[in-house]
């Protein structure tokens, strides 16, 4: 069905090429999952397949690429558009039309299939996708999940050989992302459709799929079982880090497999004391808690809908709140609120025994640190020095402050996995913009804490961030903290709180339900309990790396946790 | 009345369920009655015209924003007709003997004679200002009912198809405000978190990230419709396109010189009428002929129906009766001042383009137009 044969691109004005010699076979009906770190070449490899790669993008290319037969090499991507279905990151900004019936009908006016038909395969798509009671509605009122069922079922009119997903859950939060997979493992398993998909969160789909393929950073991409890949894979979800830890084989893929195997892992971790989970003892910080947030009766509005609705909160020096809960719970209104952005309705917002919202902007500046979902809004100027010089003077800090954090938060400075990718060091006259995700967050918030505020803030810091990035941030968090700072994460991304968290509030419909210790609230919880707990449970524990101190192998999961993916 | 589920069937063809109509028919019939608003001063008429279009407007329109913008354009019409009374007032005309104000006359310099500041206002220089405002108010208004019951979307998928390509930059073009609106109100707040340094800065702070963002999204969208087929060309010949396009820059060639020939005593006859009949010939063979070689289709095309011709013919009627009737109605006379009459043909013509607010199959904000195919489900 798909055919690379020794096939190689490199960018005009690149230095190197993004992928070498791959050679890889995709059988008719696989579900294919394409992993690896950001930047190494996954969406070049899935662009490629529909003839993006090179036809849009421009390039030097080598091999071949040939799909249902057809080489891409010479046929554009819209005379391929009835064999590939291609469905990108950011479903909204592909939509060409306004309504969902519309957009389900584009791809076939442009191939002219006639009208009839049309009404009848739009029917189809929509019963089969689940997304019939949304027809009429407009595509921006949709939700995030609603939104890419909408984009695959585009794609799905045409009727395509095999459909492309190119991260199709990274700007979505659980349950969306739970949606649009499980209509995708439908297409599989029902249509035979063969289905080629790149996904960050190896844990959400990697034991559905037929077929791993790795992508390496530097050029190479292997393919192969995922059960066998994944034994030394640069990427892989918790589970299958347990499963290296206890040495199962094979290694399991879901929660199921490897709670089945855990039987002897549980009993030895019988009497164990949990460790910390970063490191730090909880009676290790200071004995007298200096309270540094203090919210009593916070009710915010947009419009006529009440985001929050009477929430109170407290946070003391050196803690790490996790803020979870659906898209539209509040979480961001609650940040926002902290930093004083935000008229709110009624209650009482205290940072350090001061009302954020009566404070001028260099003061909150001082006291507060906020870093918002999408942080590349903050930056604007052309170098990564020019946004320090410009951090500095608005901080009042001595110039080059900024410049020195932003290389401490980079590596080396804040123990831990150092060394993680993508944190390397940065050069002074890089664009902002050419910076990986999770080097531009990191800038982001050096940007934002250069003046040492006591609270920071960070609206879902893991949006699109890989394993190796999130543990960056991690440790990041983790020394924040331990200079007693006090950070609140509103987050969906589980794994990542179970390894930052002291407390977890959970947050629904503006109203407060759940508020403790982070061993407390996501253990017992079916849907933000990590995969560790899920294996485990239920004994209390969160990481692997908590299970790997207990065992006494700290050091060797450390090392493989930050193994450089590309050397 | 009865409730929609216990009424019989047959009362109800297929044609008449509640359906927006073809948005051409709309415009043809609003153009109709912008064409009897400009043919008279009559305020009797032109008000009448006004309701016309607010009833129908009020019957027929959808849920839709663009629906919304009705009383906008009343709005401006009401300051159109007041902004021409007060340059009356203020530029006093010196027109008629009906005093209504003695207003003093600013003396200004000799160089701007023939301009009067001021002044006696006259009931006939006012009510001059207010008839030629009522005229222009009144065509706005018809454009506003236009833009209020046509989707302005279907109004471009009616294009004929070899301008399609034309009429898709347009629908991505309008579809891109709202995310740039959104986009910069995000990063306004983005900014907040940060303080400038001038003011030249803070603007650069915004316009920069909304403009990489915009940018970035327009890569993303082109990716998208480039994947899924948007301006394939199929089995078409190389040489087929190249004989449309140039049939089609010939024809607009024709009609160029042809309308220079026209507007330019000085040429020769032979460029005059000839040369822009065969230019428009040639052009809309062109169009003809490209529109058959772009392979596309319309999903659940507006069709011209029973609906819609009555639409446009309530609209021509109505134009007719007052482009028919005398001028002396159409045109009440100021000096002597006197009182408006209604006149009875022009007033009959646009009662029969009331017609359409009762006539037509009523809008149905969220289905668009149903088709005559059965609904077949898998």
């Amino acid at each position: 069905m798909i055919e690379l044969a020794s096939f190689g691109i490199q960018y005009p004005g690149a230095a190197t090429a993004v992928l070498r010699q791959v050679d890889l076979h995709i059988d008719e009906g696989e579900l294919a999952l394409v992993a690896g770190h950001t930047g190494t070449g996954k969406s070049t490899l899935l662009r490629a397949l529909n003839g993006l790669v090179p036809h849009f993008t421009g390039g030097h290319v080598e091999g071949r690429v040939r799909v249902c037969g057809v080489d891409t090499r010479t046929t554009a991507p819209r005379e391929l558009a009835h064999l590939v279905g291609y469905v990108g990151q950011d479903p909204l900004a592909g939509f060409v039309t306004d309504s969902v019936e519309e957009e389900l009908a584009y791809g076939m006016e442009q191939q002219a299939v006639a009208p009839r038909t049309m009404r009848r395969r739009i029917e189809e798509t929509l019963d089969l996708l689940g997304i019939a009671a949304l027809r009429d509605r407009p595509l921006r009122t949709l939700s995030g999940g609603e939104q890419q069922r909408v984009a695959i079922g585009a794609a799905l009119t045409l009727h395509p050989q095999v459909l492309v997903l190119d991260e199709p859950t990274s700007a979505l939060d659980p349950t969306a992302a739970e949606d649009a997979l499980s209509a995708v493992l439908r297409l599989v398993h029902d249509l035979g459709l063969t289905v080629v998909v790149a996904e960050h969160r190896l844990e959400r789909i990697v034991h559905y799929a037929d077929r791993l393929v790795l992508v390496h950073g530097d050029g190479r991409a292997t393919s192969g079982a995922p059960a066998e890949l994944l034994i030394d894979s640069p990427v892989a979800p918790p589970v299958v880090q347990l499963g290296r830890l206890a040495g199962w084989r094979p290694l399991p893929l879901s929660v199921r497999d490897a709670r089945r195997s855990a039987g002897p892992l549980r009993t030895a971790l019988v009497g164990t004391s949990v460790p910390p989970v970063r490191g730090v003892a909880p009676d290790g910080r200071l004995s007298t808690p200096q309270l540094r947030i203090e919210v009593s009766g916070l009710v915010v509005r947009h419009g006529g809908v009440f985001a929050l609705r009477g929430v109170g909160l407290t946070a003391t020096a050196g803690e790490v709140v996790v803020v979870m809960g659906r898209n539209g719970s509040g979480k961001s209104s609650l940040l926002w609120a902290l930093q004083g952005g935000l008229d709110h309705d009624g209650g009482r917002v205290l940072v350090d025994g001061r009302d954020p919202n009566r404070l001028s902007r260099r003061e909150v500046r001082s006291l507060v640190a906020l870093v918002p979902q999408t942080a590349a809004d903050l930056l604007y100027l052309d170098t990564v020095r020019a946004e320090c010089r410009q951090a500095d003077l608005e901080s009042s800090v001595r110039p080059g402050t900024c410049r020195r954090l932003l290389e401490s938060l980079l590596g080396g400075g804040a123990g831990g996995a150092g060394g993680a990718h993508g944190a390397g060091s940065i050069d002074d006259d890089t664009h902002p913009r050419d910076l990986s995700e999770g080097q531009r967050l990191l800038l982001v918030l050096a940007v934002q804490i250069a003046g040492a505020p006591g609270v920071v803030l960070l609206d879902e810091p893991t949006r699109g961030l890989d394993y190796g990035a999130k543990a960056r941030l991690c440790s990041v968090v983790t020394s924040l903290a331990g200079q007693g700072g006090t950070v609140v994460i509103a987050t969906h991304d589980v794994e990542f709180a179970a390894a930052v968290a002291d407390r977890v509030v959970v947050l629904a419909d503006g109203d407060v339900v759940a508020d403790g210790p982070a061993v407390e609230v996501l253990v017992a919880s079916p849907t933000f309990a990590p995969q560790t707990a899920k294996i485990l449970g239920p004994a209390p524990w969160l990481t692997v790396g908590q299970v790997a101190a207990a065992l006494g192998v700290a050091a060797a999961l450390d090392a493989e946790l930050a193994r450089e993916p590309s050397t | 009345m009865a409730p929609e589920a216990s009424r019989p069937v047959i009362s109800r063809p297929a044609t008449w369920l509640p359906r927006t109509l073809h948005p051409v028919a709309w415009w043809l019939w609003a153009l109709a009655l912008a064409t009897v608003a400009s043919a008279t001063t009559n305020p009797l008429l032109l008000l009448l015209v006004v309701a016309v279009c607010a009833v129908v407007v009020a019957a027929r329109r959808t849920e839709a924003p663009w629906a919304l913008a009705f009383r906008l354009y009343v709005v401006a019409g009401v300051l159109v007709v007041a902004l021409r009374v007060a340059f009356r007032v203020v530029l006093g005309s010196g027109t008629g003997t009906t005093v209504l104000l003695e207003l003093p006359e600013v003396p200004l310099p000799h160089w701007v004679a023939g301009i009067t500041l001021l002044g006696p206002v006259t009931a006939e220089s006012l009510l001059g200002g207010a008839y030629d405002g009522l005229r222009l108010a009144t065509m706005l208004i018809c454009v506003g009912a236009a833009n209020a019951l046509a989707n302005p979307k279907r109004l471009l998928k009616a294009l004929p198809p070899a301008l399609h390509e034309v009429a898709a930059s347009v629908v991505v073009a309008l579809s891109v405000f709202p995310q740039l609106a959104e986009s910069v109100v995000r990063v306004g707040r983005a900014r907040s978190l940060r303080l400038g340094g001038t003011r030249r800065s803070a603007l650069r702070s915004v316009v920069v990230p909304v403009l990489e963002d915009a940018l970035d999204r327009s890569l993303l969208l082109a990716a998208s419709m480039d994947a899924r087929g948007y301006g394939r060309t199929g089995s078409v010949s190389r040489r087929t396109r190249w004989g449309t396009g140039a049939l089609m820059v010939g024809g607009l060639l024709g009609i160029l010189v042809g309308v220079y020939g026209v507007l330019d005593p000085t040429t020769s006859p032979l460029l005059r009428a000839p040369m822009l009949a065969a230019g428009l010939v040639v052009g809309l063979a062109g169009l003809a002929l490209s529109g058959r070689v772009v392979q596309r289709s319309v999903h659940a095309p507006d069709r011209w129906r029973a609906a819609e011709l009555l639409t446009v013919a309530s609209g021509s009627v109505a134009a007719a009766a007052t482009l028919l009737a005398g001028a002396p109605q159409l045109y009440p006379s100021l000096e002597p001042l006197s009182w408006p009459q209604l006149p009875v043909v022009p007033t009959a013509g646009l009662l029969v383009a009331l017609l359409p607010a009762v006539l037509t199959p009523p809008a149905s904000s969220a289905r668009r137009p149903a088709l005559a195919a059965p609904r077949v489900r898998a």
